[in-house]
């Protein structure tokens, strides 16, 4: 699903709602049909929420960084994996610098990698397109026709014009009186 | 049973509150001034002077209410706090925000009589007295309320923000409170056995009471006038309020 | 879980030693607090084993203080509190692993420093055995109230001041039974009820702050 508007329309909101983080002031997020609120721990394992925000350490390196989030997600990541995660995203020879000194670009990355180890079924992703290079956007388009493919769900904003081949995709635009869906 | 629960909640919305706060202030105002005017005359005129302690301790018909009232409040916003984050209701927060000046006010009026009884009877305007500590602490969780809810600009984050901190609070009162007892019993020097009160005179007793009733009625109208402002601020955009506005002008 | 929040005390203890200004700060800010009082109230060795116990514990506490608005403020900077917050654990669970490390970082250290502090009043080796003890079982408390505190104002303007207004009076009975453990020694009581207190308190408050913490965790971040 594509969510478009305006700067200020409202898509972070959402996305955030969407995730559990912010508490709908009426209403409520469904997840198989019961609220999200009443099964947290269980949509949540299914879920991979990325924000604008890298939510990296800059004083830890990009194995550490991964493997810690990975472990507070309860999807324990071998040394190893992390390893081979590196040369997936194009890192290699990176992995022993505290995160910090890694550029913009380069930070986005590692951030991104968590999306070639996860195996949560909804993606939920802030504008994932911004900072990378043709290069990044290609493999991460990549990546999400993998996993749609797979038969998971992706609910991303983005300014950029995407390619992504599916069956179903929503287009959502906010920011006008009354929200225009598409299906394509 | 199920036509007064659907009516409760009625009155949990800020469109039908405000009008019945406008209608229950000025009720109690006039209670608060009857009540409070004669538990002063009682005070000063009918109360006997007692035996031990002279004329002074008339001081303890406004301590003793006020006391009592300050500890009281700070239950009652707990409780609406509890209510505010158990059924999402917008209007117990406003509740909690609008009774939380009069209570530090109590604790103020509370540890300042405490402070001019002790001087004529104790012969020093501080005493560390396990209760007039307490008192203080208490006026410290008042504000330190007051000041989170002030500090956060967004409505919904210190409404839920101010409830979790009252309801920490209301949970550490009594270990706070029984441990500073602990503390005065071991350091007995500072310690001073108020004997006066377990004798009260019938009078002396009716006179406190009908000032506590007194406080209250204030309380209550006090709250009444406080939640009616915050209910406006808030609501400024409803049209409820808007139409309300626009009669008048 | 355990795991996670294992985790979560690595990943904290980890960042701490790598940036180890930050401990530094919090244990010479004790240090110079203990040490200040005896230049306000004289060198009087009678004197200084009176106020002792009083001047360390104070000194904890506000050093432990010094240290809370830093708990979670990094984390939600850089989005790793969202992270945290959306992982499938009970969030207090990954909040005592926060705890535990802050603990480690801040608390740990004035354990370890009282005793050369206790020296300085002229403290007695019981005297100063109990007083660690009584610190050993307090300091924790500190950090799981402090962190509700934290969780409270994270991310507010007068974040710092305000947490100490809302904090310190949670932190009187720790005070009261810590300071008392090491008095009662000295006076010949015996700290042994005093100690047990701060035991009792602490189990309370790893059963309860926890709650509380993440639930306020939860609102700030809306």
């Amino acid at each position: 699903m594509y969510l478009r508007g305006p700067n200020g329309s409202g898509k972070t909101t959402l996305l955030r709602t969407l995730a559990g983080l912010l508490q709908p002031e009426s209403g409520e997020v469904l997840w198989n049909g019961t609220s999200i609120r009443r099964q947290r721990d269980a949509f949540h394992d299914e879920l991979l929420y990325l924000g604008h925000l890298n939510a990296l350490k800059g004083d830890l390196n990009a194995i550490e960084n991964l493997r810690m989030d990975n472990a507070v997600r309860n999807r324990p990541l071998s040394e190893k994996a992390a390893w081979r995660l590196m040369e997936d995203i194009g890192l290699r020879g990176h992995e022993d610098l505290p995160i910090k000194h890694l550029s913009q670009g380069q930070k986005r990355r590692v951030a991104l990698a968590r999306l070639w180890c996860s195996q949560a079924a909804l993606w939920i992703l802030d504008e994932p397109f911004s900072a990378l290079d043709v290069a990044a956007v290609e493999a991460l388009q990549a990546v999400i026709r993998d996993h749609l493919a797979r038969g998971g769900m992706v609910v991303l904003t983005t300014h950029q014009e995407v390619e992504l081949t599916c069956d179903t995709a929503f287009r959502v635009t906010l920011g006008q009186e009354v929200p225009e869906v598409s299906h394509a | 049973m199920q036509n007064r629960l659907i009516n409760w909640f009625k009155f949990s919305s800020p469109a039908t509150f405000y009008p019945l706060a406008g209608r229950l202030a000025p009720i109690f105002w006039v209670l608060a001034i009857v009540l409070i005017g004669i538990g002063l005359y009682m005070s000063f005129f009918v109360a006997p002077v007692d035996y031990k302690q002279g004329d002074g301790y008339r001081i303890i018909f406004i301590h003793v209410p006020a006391s009592w009232m300050s500890m009281f409040i700070y239950i009652v916003m707990a409780g609406w706090s509890a209510i505010g984050l158990i059924f999402n209701t917008r209007l117990s927060a406003m509740m909690a925000q609008a009774l939380a000046p009069t209570g530090a006010m109590f604790a103020f009026v509370s540890l300042w009589t405490g402070s001019f009884w002790g001087k004529p009877m104790w012969g020093t305007w501080w005493v560390w007295d396990a209760r007039i500590t307490s008192e203080l602490i208490l006026l410290f969780l008042y504000l330190g309320y007051m000041a989170l809810v002030g500090a956060i600009d967004d409505r919904r984050r210190a409404d839920r923000a101010g409830a979790i901190l009252l309801l920490v609070g209301v949970v550490n009162v009594p270990i706070i409170y029984f441990s500073v007892k602990w503390w005065n019993t071991l350091h007995q020097g500072a310690t001073i056995k108020m004997n006066g009160q377990t004798s009260m005179d019938e009078t002396m007793l009716q006179t406190m009471l009908i000032m506590a009733l007194g406080f209250w009625a204030y309380s209550i109208a006090a709250a009444m006038v406080r939640v009616r402002a915050i209910i406006l601020e808030r609501e400024m955009g409803a049209t409820w309020v808007r139409e309300l506005i626009g009669d008048r002008a | 879980m355990l795991e996670a929040l294992l985790w979560i005390v690595r990943r904290d203890v980890t960042i701490a030693l790598r940036r180890r200004t930050d401990v530094f700060t919090t244990l010479i800010f004790f240090l110079i607090v203990v040490s200040l009082f005896p230049l306000g109230i004289g060198p009087e060795l009678d004197t200084l084993r009176l106020i002792a116990p009083g001047v360390v514990w104070v000194g904890a506490l506000l050093a432990s203080m010094l240290a809370l608005e830093q708990l979670f403020l990094a984390d939600h900077r850089d989005g790793t509190l969202e992270q945290i917050l959306l992982a499938p654990q009970p969030l207090p669970v990954l909040v005592i692993g926060k705890v535990i490390a802050h603990w480690l970082i801040t608390g740990l250290p004035l354990v370890i420093m009282a005793p050369v502090l206790g020296l300085q009043y002229d403290l007695s080796a019981e005297a100063l055995s109990v007083m660690v003890w009584s610190l050993l079982l307090g300091t924790p408390t500190l950090s799981l109230l402090g962190a509700i505190g934290a969780a409270l104002t994270l991310g507010l303007r007068s974040g710092g001041v305000l947490v100490a207004l809302l904090v310190l009076p949670l932190y009187i009975p720790v005070l009261i039974f810590g300071a008392g453990a090491v008095e009662a020694t000295t006076s010949g009581l015996g700290g042994g009820a005093h100690l047990s207190m701060l035991g009792a308190i602490l189990l309370v408050a790893i059963l309860g702050t926890p709650l509380a913490t993440a639930a306020a965790l939860r609102i700030a971040n809306e």
